[in-house]
């Protein structure tokens, strides 16, 4: 039977109105997340960007960026001329202006001076915590990925490192708390009183005491690696695998044993991979305040972390400030009012850039090494 | 085992024997893909395995290397594989060193990617060899014995990944016998290559026979009338007739082969 509309079909398509409100609602959605990430970002920018960036040269307010945090003092001299000044500087206006009447005088914690402590900590954590996690995540990618056979075992394992990545940060916090400041164990002539077990080792009075790191940076690096162990290691596993069988198999085929073969032949070709994907992992850290609240991070702190120590190494068991948890203490701790928000938004203002500039430098690095390296 | 050297005289016996393998059954988990294969792999001659795809050659070829060891769930269940006299899948072998001995170019041609030269002084470099002038030497020989060295030497330090593709598989056969093995595995070597390419392939095993024992799975009959001094065909993991290449293409013995070199299936 001969039948023209089943050749040629006119107007509308059955399903036309469903099909054009489901488009609509989909974009609609997808604008909206838009328009929110931009509101987000607008804000800061608006609102931080007078902190940080002055109309005279060299345009960025250099002072906010490398001078310490501290105490905000404001008041009325007696001209009625309101002062702003951190806490060194007013000590210097008390001096120079002896038995001077200060009028509506008020202190702001945190808020004077600039970030350097804050920004200078996190960068020390996150390089910490990077060369920890990325030894350990990469050695255990390389297990799974290159040694381990196929067993329920090995499938328990990785389900087990997924999991981690399921895990709340706070959670992170409290078992770096448990383990890494109160547990680990440390060789040391003076055990504390806390610790939780004693060896004493041959060597002079030296002891193994089970006492944990202290609320330091070592701690908090080390809590933080465990956050991003699941990242690394997922993300290192496949790198490996992406590297083309047929290098393995030649390398072998020549002689040479596994562990040559994964150095020369697997891992230089996965490495781009493996990094790209950990500096997203560093961004993550960066941010995270919950992991170090209890076991790295401190709200003021006078000196840099290596300021007044003895040996280089001492920067490790030292406290450190960090910028995610200075805005939480800023927001948080002090009452807000006019005089706060410089601090308050410069400080997010300053971390949202140095995050921004992780991803965006993960991805141009991503798309350099995926041109060089083709096979 | 008395028994056994009564039904398969002892390999170490004749002279000219590189490989000997004996009653050899392999496993890919619970299913059989090598049944009971007996074979003799001469010095300084060119076996050629041929066979329908899935018949077991390219299996059988990765044995005498122990390459299958590196897939999960496959073993030797029967049978012993001679390298020099030498059981290879005994205990005491060391397969690092096995495979020093044993070479195999593969299928793909898979250079690595780096320069020419690296990847051909990449064996010797795995041997800890560092004396320049060596690599220099013995990269400028294997590269001269497998045909590329004037297609090359001016660019030795260029990335690999730019030569062709017969280019790089004469390559990947320089990088094999830069480590002078006995023998060298072939895994349907010019599957990927075109004739002329094919041609110089096959030419530079005739040239290199004199100095080592080859092994060359083809699916191209031709190929191995050619290239070839023995010929084993293969049938559902079974060894279905192995004798000289010219008896086998004139007459064979069997009617299965017949129908196979003739191209009447597979």
């Amino acid at each position: 039977m001969f039948n023209p509309e089943s050749i040629i079909r006119k107007g509308r398509p059955k399903g036309y109105l469903r099909e054009t409100l489901v488009r609509s609602f989909l974009r609609g959605i997808t604008y909206l997340i838009v328009i929110i990430a931009l509101m987000i970002f607008g804000k800061i920018l608006i609102d931080g960007a007078p902190a940080i960036f002055t109309s005279k040269f060299p345009f960025v307010d250099i002072e906010f960026l490398t001078a310490k945090n501290e105490t905000l003092h404001v008041f009325d001299d007696a001209q009625g001329t309101r002062h702003q000044l951190p806490a060194s500087k007013y000590s210097d206006y008390v001096n120079a202006h002896a038995g001077a009447t200060l009028y509506n005088e008020q202190t702001f914690s945190y808020s004077g001076g600039g970030i350097a402590g804050p920004i200078v900590g996190t960068a020390l954590l996150t390089i910490g915590s990077m060369i920890l996690a990325l030894f350990f995540g990469v050695s255990a990618a390389i297990y799974l990925a290159e040694y381990a056979k196929q067993s329920p075992f090995i499938h328990a394992v990785r389900l087990a490192i997924l999991n981690l990545a399921g895990i709340p940060s706070i959670v992170f916090g409290l078992f770096g708390f448990s383990v890494f400041v109160l547990a680990v164990p440390i060789i040391t002539n003076t055990p504390s009183d806390r610790s939780m077990l004693t060896i004493p080792l041959m060597v002079g009075n030296y002891v193994l005491s089970f006492q944990g790191w202290n609320s330091s940076l070592i701690a908090g690096c080390a809590t933080l690696a465990c956050m991003i162990l699941p990242v690394i290691i997922t993300a290192s596993e496949e790198s490996l695998r992406a590297v083309p069988q047929g290098f393995r198999d030649a390398s072998l085929a020549m002689g040479g044993t596994r562990w040559q073969t994964i150095r020369k032949c697997v891992l230089p070709y996965s490495l781009p991979g493996i990094l790209t994907s950990s500096l997203l992992a560093i961004a993550r850290v960066a941010g995270e305040t919950a992991p170090i609240m209890f076991t790295a991070a401190v709200a003021a702190k006078d000196d840099l972390p290596w300021q007044g120590l003895s040996n280089p190494f001492g920067v490790l068991s030292s406290q450190v400030q960090a910028l995610p948890y200075h805005i939480y203490t800023l927001a948080a701790r002090i009452p807000n009012s006019e005089y706060t928000e410089r601090a308050q938004y410069g400080s997010v203002f300053v971390f949202l850039v140095l995050v921004a500039s992780l991803s965006f430098g993960s991805m141009i690095l991503r798309a350099k090494l995926r041109k060089k390296l083709k096979w | 085992m008395s028994e056994h050297q009564e039904i398969f005289p002892s390999h170490e016996n004749l002279p000219d024997v590189m490989v000997g393998i004996r009653d050899l059954c392999f496993n890919y988990g619970s299913s059989q893909a090598l049944k009971h294969i007996n074979l003799e792999l001469k010095q300084n001659k060119v076996t050629a395995f041929i066979g329908p795809s899935g018949c077991g050659k390219s299996t059988l070829l990765r044995c005498i290397n122990r390459m299958n060891d590196e897939i999960p769930g496959t073993r030797v269940t029967q049978g012993s594989i001679r390298v020099e006299g030498v059981d290879i899948y005994d205990r005491s072998v060391d397969v690092v060193k096995l495979r020093r001995d044993v070479g195999m170019v593969f299928q793909k041609s898979n250079p690595f990617p780096r320069s020419i030269y690296e990847n051909v002084a990449f064996g010797l470099r795995m041997r800890g060899e560092k004396n320049k002038v060596v690599l220099d030497q013995v990269v400028e020989e294997s590269l001269k014995d497998s045909a590329l060295w004037d297609e090359v030497k001016d660019r030795l330090q260029e990335s690999a990944l730019g030569l062709s593709g017969g280019q790089q598989q004469r390559l990947c056969i320089a990088r094999t016998i830069a480590v002078k093995p006995l023998v060298v595995l072939m895994d349907e070597p010019c599957s990927a290559l075109d004739p002329i390419a094919t041609a110089k392939v096959e030419e530079l095993i005739y040239n290199l026979k004199k100095d080592y024992t080859f092994v060359v799975v083809t699916h191209n009959m031709q190929q191995a009338s050619r290239v070839s001094d023995e010929t084993a065909f293969f049938f559902m993991g079974e060894l279905i007739e192995f004798s000289e290449t010219r008896r086998i293409f004139s007459n064979p013995k069997l009617k299965k082969t017949e129908d196979y070199i003739s191209g009447r299936f597979g």
